[in-house]
């Protein structure tokens, strides 16, 4: 049987399968990148997602696989979205949770990342979550615990299940990734969103285009695949897909761009923009969204916007990944010193 | 470290290589301190220690321009005891130290606190780098005189390069008179700022931020243009840059007054050693591009760059540990520095006189200090090198505090067995440390 529809079965049947047969990423304890993924761990993901997508529309929004099982979500980086995402995947997999945030936890009394990580460890938690504003903090943690870890975002270095949960939508559209024409738009450089979108876009062959003011696009991106414009109008013509980068205001800015008045005026994609586009084109944008800068209101609320459904599949692809990497493992046992 | 010699030394039978003459084999006899005879057939006298050097080079001591002690200050990371333990068991006999101790080395104070420290260790010779600025702060010159007749040998304000070229044009101005080299980490802090690897294929896949290679090539030509108009002897730090490299040969073609060093992280590794986060690999000037390597060892090998340092930068543990982005930047060098250099020879990028000048007479000149070289008359710094010897780096055998390394596991040819300093054996592998 293949593992996908195994999986699919387990969760239909509400016991999980315990397998240590399996290969590839699976046979790990983290998720941490797009890139160390093949396209066999990408479709395990996509179609045990797909199982748990049905979850979400039953009355009865639960299943017991992860019952007796502790997540932890550490956010060390502020987030609403994809904490509550992550929180309520767990907790539809009857996962005990718990949220740590930057501001409550011991990290602000200067305890390292490791420390904390070593700590709710101990407690017996089955895998982290982290969102850290540090490229790598997660592969520190991951090296370090016995416990599973999922990377929530990283610094500029990747979002993974974000680029999961793209996936999900494009294909839930109905649309084949391989060949499919896309363009994604705004501050690669600093976009954890894009890398983790080009690793998996390119890994199943799709031609990905950056669009962007050379400050935003940085050095050799063309090796990992894609091509580079800095003319939005052009690279627009006859895209199938657009995905739409959130301006950063919080994040060091300086000269990257006069204004944001400037970036809407190039970079913005408007209504008359997108007509430039396949008739069938989708939108996506991973959120928060800056209307009237990177995205007019009217492409955010149109017909070819795909961003809440965005947000609805996140909470499938989180449940895959954390059933995927939790349930076929064994419980961490609470390590105390017995003496 | 006058007077220390307990007795006389003869080496025997060694490769005695110099720099710039032919290697030859014989015996090196030591008297008071001092070399007295460098030839075949010089007997033992019933007094000398023996020193069989049979298959070994008998080289002058080396001599690295560009340590961090760490102390004042910074003691947990290093102290003037463990590093001049560590530069002894590295074979270099002269270490020359970066101000950016606490309180900074800008007073003939802290001077002569390092001297004294220095002393007390009695292992390699510490010739202290004074600052060029107060506090390493940029704004005021330090008091250069005082610090030069205080003992320093040279003036940098390293790692936190001097922005303003209107101050640097004094500051060269100042110290020529003084006969003093002004060393410059050459780095534009705007065009690195918040910078943490080398800007290329591998800081955009990680998503971190990039330090371009032209934020060492727009120092590197300032500091050029500099050195030209006021005449002062420029010595640039750990050169890391193609640019830098092609910059410096065209300025020595015009005879401007510089030296530059590179360091062996810079012409062995590239920044894919930083793989998934290692921040044993995070250094500035950061790991580069291949070309960079190339170019690096291209210019050692034409004499572009004709010093090799070590910008010996120990670091905690706990401090390597953090996260890549605000781990500190910093390679422990000292005791890897021969088997590394050793390896340009293998490669045939240097020959064997060659490396062991960058090691010795070249940084000597650069900053015009004594030393550097073997012969009769001269005081007896010399290190002994076993080049067939292949040992597996292991950074918790260091002397050094400091255990972070890249190099941890690698394999390398070539160790220093004996390192005599004033006519003293101050390391030897015969001797369990």
């Amino acid at each position: 049987m293949p593992s996908s529809s195994r999986h699919k079965q387990a969760i239909r049947s509400t016991k999980a399968p315990l397998d240590s047969s399996q290969e590839g990423w699976i046979a790990g304890k983290d998720l941490l990148t797009i890139k160390a993924l093949d396209a066999r761990d990408i479709e395990l993901i996509i179609d045990t997602a797909t199982a748990f997508h049905e979850v979400a529309g039953r009355a009865m929004k639960k299943v017991p696989v992860l019952r007796g099982k502790t997540i932890a979500n550490l956010f060390i980086e502020p987030s609403t979205r994809t904490r509550t995402s992550f929180e309520l995947a767990a907790k539809r997999l009857s996962a005990d949770v718990v949220n740590l945030s930057g501001g409550s936890s011991s990290i602000m009394k200067g305890e390292s990342l490791v420390d904390t990580g070593r700590a709710l460890e101990c407690m017996g938690v089955d895998l982290v979550v982290i969102r850290h504003s540090a490229a790598g903090a997660a592969h520190t943690l991951a090296r370090t615990l016995k416990a599973g870890v999922v990377n929530a975002g990283d610094g500029a270095h990747e979002h993974p299940t974000q680029a999961l949960l793209d996936l999900f939508t494009i294909r839930a559209c109905g649309k084949n990734v391989a060949g499919l024409r896309v363009v994604m738009i705004g501050d690669i450089t600093r976009s954890r969103v894009a890398r983790s979108n080009i690793h998996l876009l390119t890994k199943l062959n799709a031609n990905v285009c950056v669009v962007g003011p050379p400050t935003m696009i940085p050095p050799h991106i063309e090796k990992l695949g894609v091509s580079v414009s800095y003319d939005l109008e052009s690279a627009l013509k006859g895209a199938e897909l657009v995905m739409i980068l959130r301006v950063q205001h919080e994040r060091e800015q300086r000269s990257l761009f006069p204004n944001v008045q400037e970036y809407a005026r190039f970079y913005g994609v408007t209504r008359e923009r997108l007509a430039l586009a396949s008739p069938d084109v989708l939108v996506l944008h991973p959120g928060p969204m800056n209307r009237g800068i990177e995205i007019a209101t009217e492409v955010a609320d149109g017909l070819s916007s795909v961003i809440l459904d965005q947000v609805a599949n996140g909470i499938a692809v989180r449940m895959a990944v954390l059933y995927l990497l939790v349930a076929t493992r064994e419980t961490t046992k609470g390590v105390g010193v017995t003496r | 470290m006058a007077q220390r010699y307990t007795s006389d030394i003869l080496i025997q039978n060694g490769r005695v290589v110099r720099p710039g003459m032919p290697t030859m084999t014989a015996n090196v006899l030591i008297q008071s301190g001092t070399v007295v005879g460098i030839r075949r057939g010089i007997k033992a006298s019933a007094k000398c220690v023996v020193i069989d050097a049979k298959g070994k080079l008998v080289c002058p001591g080396f001599i690295d321009l560009h340590t961090h002690l760490r102390e004042p200050g910074f003691e947990y990371k290093e102290t003037i005891q463990t590093g001049s333990a560590a530069a002894v068991a590295g074979g270099f006999t002269t270490i020359c130290c970066m101000p950016n101790t606490n309180p900074v080395n800008d007073n003939k104070v802290v001077t002569e606190f390092i001297l004294g420290k220095a002393r007390l260790a009695g292992l390699a010779r510490v010739l202290p780098i004074g600052a060029i600025t107060t506090r390493l702060d940029g704004d005021e010159l330090a008091m250069i005189g005082e610090l030069a007749s205080a003992g320093c040998v040279a003036l940098s304000d390293d790692g936190y390069p001097v922005s303003s070229s209107l101050i640097m044009r004094r500051a060269m101005e100042y110290a020529k008179a003084l006969g003093l080299t002004i060393v410059d980490h050459c780095e534009d802090r705007e065009l690195s700022k918040h910078g943490v690897m080398h800007e290329g294929l591998v800081s955009t896949t990680l998503g971190l931020l990039g330090i371009p290679s032209a934020a060492e090539d727009v120092m590197v030509a300032r500091d050029i243009a500099l050195a030209e108009m006021t005449g002062c002897r420029l010595h640039l730090a750990h050169v890391s840059t193609a640019g830098a490299v092609r910059l410096v040969r065209e300025a020595k073609a015009r005879g401007v007054p510089i030296t530059a060093e590179a360091c062996p992280h810079h012409f062995i590794l590239t920044d894919e050693a930083v793989g998934e986060f290692d921040t044993q690999a995070k250094v500035n000037p950061p790991l580069r591009a291949e070309s960079d390597v190339q170019a690096i060892r291209a210019g050692l090998s034409d004499g572009t760059i004709e010093v090799i340092a070590t910008d010996h930068a120990p670091h905690a543990s706990e401090e390597k540990e953090q996260g890549f982005d605000r781990a500190p930047f910093g390679i422990t060098g000292l005791e890897t520095a021969l088997g590394l250099t050793l390896s340009l020879v293998e490669d045939g990028v240097l020959d064997l006189e060659s490396a062991v000048g960058a090691l010795t007479s070249n940084p000597a000149k650069a900053f015009g200090l004594e030393g550097g070289d073997l012969r009769e008359g001269r005081t007896a710094d010399i290190t002994i090198v076993d080049p067939k010897e292949e040992w597996v780096v292991d950074p918790s055998t260091f002397r050094s505090k400091g255990r972070n390394t890249p190099f941890a596991g690698r394999k390398l040819k070539g160790r220093v067995v004996t390192t005599i300093v004033g006519g003293e054996v101050v390391f030897s592998t015969n001797e369990k440390p």
